[in-house]
């Protein structure tokens, strides 16, 4: 290879452009360049396109959600649609749609940096965000559906004058631990991961009050070569082990289900389907937030189509994984020749009551997924925001599906009874929804939106082996 | 002006312009100095001759810790203190016992990297004398800094300033101690 003469024979060994990587940001002018687009947003002043999305996700956060929490918890779990048979309703759906929410954000962060995938670096904080924001929605869910949000405390190993403890051979008891490590880590990882950027905008900030906070927030952060050494180890440890709760938190959302004797629900599949389940549902959800925030934060350049592409691919991965699971459910059922249980599945798609939901997961979680196959389909933004909206729909039908389609209709048709949400059900949704997007809201305009620090490294101007970055001859 | 000198502080443009500069430095026998950069620059451990950080181990400890001590909360809360028939399964076990213990472990790990990471890098630190220096600010933009510390055995005003505007440093200043 040494042999090469000049310029012209190297470019004929260059793969076709088909095959080369696409740049991490295009349209890239260099670091200082790069440092300005990536915190622009952070410093300019609040747009409209924010104030209007901002005061109906606060109205919801801050009138509809108390009200709608402190009712039911003043009152009991009655004021919700869950009774006889069916004790989980919407809580559980809602719980288990959030927790699937948070799970993009971690693979997409955690794992992508492990494979050393260098796109990930524009999209990872976001991907964090999301992660941290719908844990704590998720986390609510369970807090308050035990009917006495007041004896919450028992569920965790508390000394106490009754003198009892927690029962540890309950996975609802490995929910209490798996939910809020997965809230500690992923806070933990999102914090560490913004402490260099929060160093960016304490340099850069021109007023006192700003200087003071970032300051706060930075720890004194130099970016010393020490500093960097400590913080890559604890970055790459952090990352090992939030791919390590990708696979256990839902796996034990999971168990909760599949440790019980219900029919549809008694089945080993069920960790690995909950958890592939959250990670499509969290892709969906990403594509949503990418679309449509790379244009609005003007960062077409940064978050490139490439980018939303390679997301869009890795959730159509997902939705086959799903689509496989949902096959060897129905054929399990089947194959068991358990009467019950091939009545449940049965009733998912020709049952009176909630076939609707059944033909919602195929529609969506099959059938509009394989869009996502073609080429157009994945470079067009607007196509891309609606699939990740109706992936969220369909994945929330798969858990209501799951949840009320195995309770309503149990062993004993004595027994069954129909499921219906109240409004007190409805408005919770609508609050943590609420509560969700205006904390989205207030981290993208206030915090650093993409890994500054990250995408500089990831860029050509910042690898010391590459002639933009100051590479001479015959190595650095 | 008759404080005390903390170093001289040096600007490069480039990540390979820094790891040149650096390779000289430590050629040249300097041992109290360190670069500034925005980001981690490939390849600069092995000529600050860094070797593993320690925070993995001390990730590894807190993860061991959490590990065991919840694996004994469980069994003393459960086989111990309160022993409760449930199902017939036994007091305590290893299905039981493991997946709480394991969660917890990841919680201890990811504690423990964090706590390391600011423990070995002494932060938080507000005050430091390179945040009086203007230029600085450069380190999270688009520049690469080295300074030499005054408390360098070889640290000399005029030499090292040569040096290190021999090396291709630009803009080279003494930076105070204001302690």
């Amino acid at each position: 290879m040494s042999e090469i003469a000049n310029i012209e024979e190297l470019k004929k060994l260059a793969p076709p452009a088909e095959l080369r990587r696409a740049p991490v940001v295009e349209g890239n002018q260099g670091l200082g360049w790069l440092t300005d687009k990536l915190s622009a947003f952070a410093e300019a002043k609040v747009p409209l396109w924010w104030k209007i999305a901002f005061v109906p996700a606060a109205f919801a956060a801050t009138v509809i959600f108390p009200i709608c929490l402190f009712y039911q918890v003043f009152t009991g779990v009655g004021v919700w649609g869950n009774n006889h048979p069916n004790m989980w309703g919407w809580d559980i759906v809602n719980f288990i749609w959030w927790v699937g929410v948070a799970h993009a954000g971690t693979l997409i962060s955690a794992m992508l940096f492990l494979t050393r995938q260098h796109w990930r670096t524009t999209i990872g904080r976001m991907a964090e965000a999301m992660t941290v924001f719908s844990v704590m929605m998720a986390g609510l869910y369970p807090a308050i559906h035990v009917g006495r949000a007041w004896f919450d405390w028992f569920m965790f190993p508390i000394p106490n004058s009754n003198g009892n403890w927690p029962q540890f051979k309950s996975p609802l008891m490995w929910d209490v631990f798996a939910v809020n490590t997965y809230l500690m880590v992923s806070s933990l990882f999102w914090f560490m991961g913004m402490i260099p950027d929060f160093a960016v905008l304490r340099d850069r900030s021109t007023t006192r009050a700003r200087k003071a906070v970032f300051s706060f927030l930075a720890m004194g952060w130099t970016g010393s070569a020490w500093q960097w050494h400590n913080y890559e180890k604890a970055y790459v440890v952090l990352c090992g082990l939030c791919t390590l709760l990708v696979f256990t938190v839902s796996s034990i959302v999971g168990l909760d289900f599949c440790t019980s004797q219900l029919a549809g629900w008694h089945a080993t599949i069920f960790p690995l389907y909950f958890v592939i389940g959250a990670v499509f549902c969290g892709f969906g959800m990403m594509l949503v937030l990418l679309t449509s925030l790379r244009k609005l934060c003007k960062l077409e350049t940064i978050i490139t189509k490439s980018h939303i592409d390679k997301v869009a691919k890795l959730c159509l991965v997902s939705g086959l994984i799903i689509n496989y699971i949902y096959l060897m459910e129905i054929f399990i059922a089947w194959y068991s020749g358990d009467p019950y249980e091939r009545w449940v599945f049965g009733h998912r798609f020709f049952g009176h009551n909630y076939a609707f939901f059944g033909w919602m997961l195929i529609g969506i979680n099959v059938l509009l997924t394989q869009l996502l196959w073609i080429k157009k389909i994945r470079a067009s933004m607007v196509a891309l925001f609606f699939i990740g909206l109706f992936i969220n729909f369909g994945m929330w039908s798969e858990r209501m599906v799951i949840v009320v389609g195995s309770t309503n209709q149990d062993f004993l048709p004595a027994n069954w009874g129909l499921y219906h949400p109240t409004m007190w059900d409805i408005g919770l949704y609508v609050g943590t929804l609420g509560a969700f997007f205006m904390m989205y809201l207030l981290f993208v305009k206030f915090l650093p939106v993409i890994a500054i620090s990250e995408v500089k490294g990831a860029v050509p101007h910042g690898d010391p082996h590459h002639p933009h970055g100051g590479a001479q001859k015959g190595g650095h | 002006m008759n404080e005390k000198i903390y170093g001289l502080m040096a600007e490069f443009n480039t990540p390979g312009d820094l790891l040149r500069a650096a390779e000289k430095i430590r050629g040249a026998g300097y041992r109290r100095w360190d670069c500034f950069t925005p980001f981690p620059i490939h390849g600069i451990d092995k000529v600050m001759g860094y070797r593993n950080s320690l925070v993995g181990w001390v990730a590894l400890a807190g993860g061991a810790f959490m590990f065991l001590n919840v694996a004994g909360l469980i069994w003393f809360s459960n086989a111990f203190d309160y022993p409760l028939i449930v199902g017939g399964k036994p007091m305590f076990s290893a299905p039981m016992t493991f997946v709480p213990s394991y969660i917890m472990m990841i919680m201890g790990g990811a504690g423990g990297a964090l706590i390391g990471m600011v423990a070995l890098n002494q932060l938080p630190r507000l005050h430091h004398p390179l945040f009086f220096k203007k230029r600085f600010e450069g380190a999270t933009r688009d520049k690469f800094i080295i300074v030499i510390g005054a408390n360098d055995e070889k640290f000399c005003a005029t030499g090292t300033k040569q040096l290190l505007e021999s090396i291709g440093g630009v803009n080279v200043e003494i930076v105070e101690d204001q302690e």
